[in-house]
C-alpha cells in the first residue's frame, strides 16, 4: 500500500484541540503522557526491588498500584490510536528514522540519549510536551506557558549541535 | 453541568474507558500530523517544517477557546477543571532540558509511543531512553529535589497572574497564534527543502 500524504497539520490540530475539550468537559483535565512511562517504570521495579519502591521518596509517589490510573488507559488508548492510523495511511514501517547524513547505529544512540534527557526534563517539570505545554496552554497555566517557551528554546539552542543527524 | 467525572457522573473504572478513547483519539491526531517521525518533528527546529507548531497552537487555542465558550453557556465549572500547578524554577529548568533531548532525540514522550506502535526503531529506542532517564531521575531524587519545587506558586494562570480577564489573555494568545502560522508558513516557504 503506498503511504498517504499527513493531514493538513490546522485540521489535525483542530482535531487533537477537540479530544482535548472533550477530556476537559467529560474528565475535567487534559491529554498526557510522561506521567505514565513513569508508572510503567514503577511497575517494572516493583517486580524486582519492591523495598526500593517503596523507600525512594519519588518512586513511592507511584508505588501503590502503579497501573490504575487514567493516564496508564490513556496511553494504551494513543497505542491504539497512533497505531490505526498507521495502518489506514499504509505507514506502518520498521524504518530508523534520521537524516541523510547519520549512521543508523548513530542516530539510535541519540535517540537512546536525547530519550533519558526528555525523561528527566519530563519529571522535573511535572509533565512534557502533552501534559504540561499541550494541555497547560490550554488551561492558561503559567507554569505550563513558561515550560513550553523554555522547551522551544532548549530545542533550538542544541539543534545546531546535532544538524548532522537531521538535514 | 461538566466535568462530568468531578461532578460523580460516573465510576473511576467508566473514566478508565473514557481514558482508553480519548488516548485513541489523541493517537489518532498524532499519527495524522506525522508526529510518528522524528525528522518530520526535529525538522521544526531547522524551519524546514513547521508543523509541530502549526498542530501544537491550533489544538492549544481550539481547546482554550472551547473551554471559555462551554463556561459561557454554563456548561462546564472552569474552577474544576485541572491546572497544572506552577513550580517556576523546576518548569524553567525542566523544560530547557527536555527541548534539549527533544532536539537530540527527535521525540517527545506521546509522540514517541506513536512512533514506537508504527515501527520506528527509533521511536522504540527513544521511549526506552525516556524511561530509564526517568529512573534515573528517580535515583537521584534527594538531590535534585530542592530544585524540584523551586517556584512553587500554586495553581496559578496568566489572567491571575497578570491580572487580566481570561478573555483578554485568549485573545492575545490567538493573535499571537495567528500570527505565528503565517511566520511559518513563511519560513517554510524560505527554508523548506524537497520534505516540507
Amino acid at each position: 500500500m503506498k503511504e498517504s500524504k499527513f493531514m493538513s497539520p490546522y485540521l489535525a490540530g483542530i482535531g487533537l484541540g477537540l479530544t482535548m475539550l472533550l477530556a476537559f468537559l467529560i474528565m475535567g483535565r487534559g491529554l498526557g503522557a510522561s506521567g505514565a512511562m513513569m508508572r510503567f517504570d514503577v511497575w517494572i521495579l516493583n517486580l524486582f526491588a519492591p523495598a526500593h519502591t517503596a523507600s525512594n521518596a519519588y518512586f513511592a509517589n507511584y508505588a501503590e498500584n502503579p497501573l490504575s490510573n487514567w493516564l496508564v488507559f490513556e496511553v494504551l488508548g494513543v497505542m491504539i490510536g497512533g497505531f490505526l492510523s498507521g495502518a489506514l495511511a499504509g505507514r506502518l514501517k520498521f524504518v530508523i528514522g534520521k537524516g541523510p547524513r547519520i549512521s543508523n547505529r548513530g542516530r539510535l544512540i541519540m535517540a537512546f540519549g536525547g530519550g533519558a534527557i526528555m525523561g528527566i526534563g519530563a519529571r522535573l517539570a511535572r509533565g512534557c510536551t502533552s501534559g504540561l505545554a499541550l494541555t497547560g496552554g490550554a488551561t492558561l497555566s503559567l507554569g505550563g506557558w513558561v515550560f513550553m517557551l523554555c522547551v522551544f528554546g532548549g530545542a533550538y539552542a542544541t539543534a545546531w549541535f546535532v544538524r548532522k543527524q537531521w538535514i | 453541568m461538566g466535568p462530568f467525572y468531578k461532578m460523580g457522573f460516573f465510576s473511576e473504572q467508566t473514566g478508565f474507558v473514557i481514558a482508553l478513547l480519548t488516548g485513541a483519539a489523541f493517537g489518532f491526531w498524532l499519527e495524522r500530523a506525522g508526529f510518528g517521525q522524528s525528522r518530520k518533528l526535529a525538522l521544526q527546529f531547522y524551519f524546514r517544517d513547521m508543523t509541530v507548531l502549526k498542530v501544537m497552537f491550533t489544538a492549544i487555542i481550539t481547546a482554550m477557546v472551547g473551554l471559555l465558550y462551554f463556561s459561557l453557556f454554563g456548561w462546564i465549572d472552569l474552577s474544576m477543571i485541572y491546572i497544572n500547578p506552577t513550580f517556576l524554577w523546576a518548569q524553567i529548568v525542566g523544560g530547557l532540558v527536555l527541548g534539549v533531548g527533544f532536539a537530540i532525540g527527535g521525540y517527545c514522550p506521546g509522540t514517541s509511543v506513536v512512533g514506537a506502535v508504527t515501527g520506528r526503531i527509533d521511536g522504540i529506542v527513544f521511549l526506552l531512553g525516556a524511561m530509564s532517564g526517568m529512573i534515573v531521575f528517580g535515583e537521584f531524587f534527594p538531590l535534585i529535589e530542592k530544585l524540584y519545587t523551586a517556584g512553587s506558586m500554586g495553581d496559578i494562570t496568566l489572567p491571575k497572574y497578570f491580572n487580566i480577564s481570561s478573555g483578554i489573555v485568549a485573545f492575545i494568545i490567538l493573535l499571537a497564534a495567528v500570527g505565528m502560522f503565517v511566520g511559518g508558513e513563511w519560513l517554510e516557504k524560505k527554508f523548506g527543502g524537497e520534505e516540507a
